[in-house]
């Protein structure tokens, strides 16, 4: 079990290693961010499966449900139990209203899935697979491997938030993808805990240090961190740079429009750099989950994470009932008003390179409806209380109160990225690209932040 | 990824290789009447030992593993050095770029790290690991009590892989007091009693602290590399001739000087084996770090970059290839220098 390796899961049930998610994301990296504008260089060769499909094509080719017959493929990387589970359960929804159609899931592991995405989408793929929004998602639709489904979002964009169809639109300005779930990169912390000292959410940077000192006095660690997978302090960059900068500026930079040697860069450097002397130490050596266990363990105080549900449930169902959390506070900046967040999404596609693909289209592009409604998505999410689901029309009543928290923070965001790696360029996040880098800054705060931020430039610049 | 395979083969071939020169070395005349039909005598009709069915087998017996040979180890290897010219993304066109991925390589701000700590790496083993492998290979030789579970204690590291290896001393290294074992020990060492004049180093972050963690790796690594060592030198000890020892203790030689003197120099076909070993060891190293944290912060190797922009989500397999082949000609270093003394040795 290659702990070390684990991330929050979506759609995997909070068992997503930090491979995939790395790699969903870069791949996908676009995802909400995606620029219209972006690299219109190879957008104008994509080779779309469906190049009459203008964008937003009228409503309809999506026949109604009961009429279909024949077969369609999912390749699912949803390989963990309960995951796996409610997928089944969501597609036997489906047939159970098309008993004519034939569902055929491929499970495969999620590790392999995302190590073999680019030969799997270049050769024989499933007619449908599972996804994960963000840039990679616009590398692989420009060379032509996905099918739109413009036809699709036509029928089942009332249900979705314009964030979602944000992160489901590639450069061309077609819809590749249905949201399935998703979750919110919010502070934890323990109820019980705060409540003896007294503590108080805070609602601004300024009070979050005072609290942060204050627990520091009271022998606390006041933000817990673990990052030895290279991530999560990758996310603690995304909340800062949003809050400083706001959403068009993350979004540039993450794209190369804006360089990192930008004073407004370094702004987040320096007000990260003061948060510091309350992180807990040691933290390149230690996993996210061995962080979230001192938070249930009472040693720390805070921790800004997608999830730590997992640790906690583990832990008991008195630890569980402890556990809340709330949006990163403002920074009295203009940008508060964004109230933006990361908030990375996986979904379905259809691919482009399926043989049967002709064949099953139409069945295809019923399974995405149906995938995109909230009674199929309100199993997944209820099987798995660590993420919610996207469609607008899901029955929230049986949600935890943490799924309910996520729910409100959500709906509040204006503005919704994926991931500092799902947003830029997957060869830029990597081992060694940002993580070392913020790993770096984490260890020496005190470098010139000038020669290190021209550092990140120059590795930026050397990439195509 | 062609060039940590061919280290992985590189040994077995090798070690065939000089068992077979040591052979013809020792017992030349006895060996001459197995040899194939020689070309000295165009005419005398042609006669061979070896039956058409022998010819088959022998045939076989070749043809497979050089089938296997060629389609998985040279054209991974012959590809990956093409695919170094080009900027190929995984995807999409293929297109020939030169040596501009090699200039990139040159400039990448991981590569210059990885190369030293890949030195660090060979320096360690082949200052600390293999003497320590040899040093217990010797003991082991000796008539101890129990010497075989000693010898079941040191080899069983080498059961694992390293993949398992890095697993199990991260739960060593784990930072957390409580968590880790190793600091766990330390904060209980400050525990006791008695004050030991000792700093307090039971916060140290072992596999964290880019100062520290390639020899906390390397600590791990030698776990297993010093049961390598051993079993292969415990080998050849065991072949020794016992009346050179014999012989030497006549002559009043102590073990010290029997082993120097009589014992290394007989070893030196092993001896050769274990350096050529220890060099590919140190150029392959991959599993623990990776395993660790993906080969970043202060555990940057050839092999991990290689990996994580060729075979990860990066999907820069050009870039990827070219340090891959620039990993290749390093590793060549040692293959040739074996294989240069090899042939001067067949001279003699």
């Amino acid at each position: 079990m290659a702990d070390n390796d684990k991330s929050p899961g979506l759609l995997t049930g909070g068992q997503v290693t930090r491979r995939e998610v790395l790699k969903k994301g870069l791949v996908a990296g676009a995802g909400l961010t995606v620029l219209p504008t972006v690299i219109a260089a190879c957008g104008s060769t994509a080779a779309t499966a469906e190049p009459t499909q203008a964008p937003g094509a009228t409503p309809t080719p999506v026949p109604s449900q009961g009429a279909l017959s024949g077969n369609v493929s999912l390749g699912s990387n949803l390989s963990d139990a309960v995951p796996k589970k409610a997928l089944q359960d969501a597609i036997d929804l489906f047939t159970t209203a098309n008993p004519d159609v034939n569902v055929k899931i491929n499970t495969v592991d999620h590790s392999t899935f995302q190590d073999t995405i680019t030969n799997y989408l270049q050769s024989t793929p499933d007619d449908t697979l599972t996804w994960f929004s963000g840039y990679r998602m616009r590398a692989f639709v420009s060379q032509g491997l996905f099918t739109p489904m413009d036809d699709v979002w036509a029928n089942i964009s009332s249900n979705y938030t314009d964030a979602y169809k944000t992160a489901c639109t590639a450069d061309d300005g077609k819809m590749y993808m249905v949201p399935w779930a998703t979750y919110a990169w919010t502070v934890y912390y323990r109820k019980d805990v705060w409540a003896d000292k007294g503590y108080a959410i805070p609602t601004t940077l300024d009070e979050m240090k005072t609290l942060a000192a204050k627990m520091k006095a009271d022998g606390l660690v006041p933000i817990g961190l673990g990052d030895k997978d290279g991530w999560p302090a990758m996310g603690h960059f995304d909340i800062i740079n949003l809050r400083e900068n706001g959403y068009q500026f993350h979004v540039d930079l993450m794209a190369g429009k804006v360089k990192w040697t930008d004073p407004a860069v370094k702004k987040v450097f320096t007000v990260w750099k003061d948060l510091l002397p309350f992180y807990e130490s040691g933290s390149a050596g230690r996993v996210w989950q061995d962080a979230a266990k001192n938070l249930v363990a009472k040693r720390t105080g805070m921790m800004l994470q997608p999830q730590v549900a997992e640790t906690f449930t583990a832990a008991g169902d008195a630890d569980y009932a402890q556990l809340a959390m709330f949006p990163w506070p403002h920074h009295g900046t203009e940008w508060d008003a964004e109230e933006a967040l990361d908030a990375p999404i996986d979904g379905f596609m259809i691919s482009a390179n399926s043989p049967t693909l002709a064949a099953d289209l139409a069945n295809a592009k019923a399974l995405m409806q149906h995938l995109s409604t909230g009674e199929a998505q309100g199993l997944a999410a209820k099987a798995n209380p660590a993420n919610i689901a996207c469609a607008n029309d899901t029955d929230t009543s049986g949600y935890t109160d943490l799924q309910k928290a996520q729910v409100a923070v959500l709906a509040k965001a204006q503005k919704l990225t994926q991931f500092l790696d799902r947003d830029t360029k997957p060869e830029f996040a990597g081992p060694n690209g940002m993580q070392a880098f913020l790993i770096d800054f984490l260890q020496k705060p005190d470098q010139d932040l000038d020669s290190f931020l021209g550092k990140i430039q120059t590795f930026w610049d050397s990439l195509d | 990824m062609a060039d940590r395979e061919m280290n992985d083969a590189a040994p077995a071939q090798l070690a065939l290789a000089s068992t077979a020169g040591a052979a013809v070395d020792s017992d030349v005349p006895s060996r001459r009447r197995f040899s194939l039909p020689l070309r000295r005598a165009p005419r005398r009709r042609r006669f061979s030992l070896l039956t058409r069915r022998d010819k088959l087998v022998l045939a076989l017996m070749v043809g497979i593993p050089l089938a296997f040979d060629l389609v998985f180890i040279w054209l991974p290897c012959f590809a990956t050095m093409g695919l170094s010219f080009t900027d190929w993304k995984g995807y999409g066109a293929i297109n020939f770029v030169g040596l501009e991925e090699y200039e990139k390589v040159w400039s990448y701000p991981f590569f210059e790290p990885a190369l030293i700590h890949n030195a660090i790496w060979l320096a360690w083993l082949a200052c600390i690991a293999t003497p320590l492998g040899i040093l217990v290979a010797v003991i082991l030789d000796g008539n101890l009590r129990g010497s075989r579970v000693y010898q079941t204690i040191f080899y069983l590291p080498v059961v694992l892989s390293l993949a398992v290896i890095g697993l199990i001393w991260q739960l060593l290294y784990a930072p957390d007091v409580g968590n880790g074992f190793i600091n766990s020990f330390l904060d209980a060492l400050g525990q006791m009693p008695i004050s030991l004049p000792l700093p307090d180093m039971s916060h140290t972050d072992w596999l964290g602290d880019g100062n520290i963690n390639l020899f906390a790796c390397l600590v791990a690594a030698s776990w297993r590399h010093v049961g390598y060592i051993c079993i292969l030198y415990l080998a050849g000890l065991k072949s020794v001739d016992p009346q050179l020892r014999e012989a030497a203790a006549i002559d009043g030689a102590t073990s010290r000087q029997t082993f120097f003197r009589v014992v290394f120099p007989v070893m030196r076909p092993i001896n050769v084996i274990i350096v050529v070993i220890t060099a590919i060891e140190a150029l392959r190293a991959f599993d623990i770090v990776y395993i660790v944290n993906r080969g970043r912060n202060g555990l940057e190797l050839l092999s991990a970059l290689v990996t994580n922009n060729a075979l990860s989500e990066a999907n820069r397999v050009g870039f990827g290839s070219a340090i891959a082949v620039v990993l290749l000609l390093i590793s060549i270093i040692p293959i040739v220098t074996f294989l240069v003394w090899q042939a001067r040795e067949d001279l003699e």
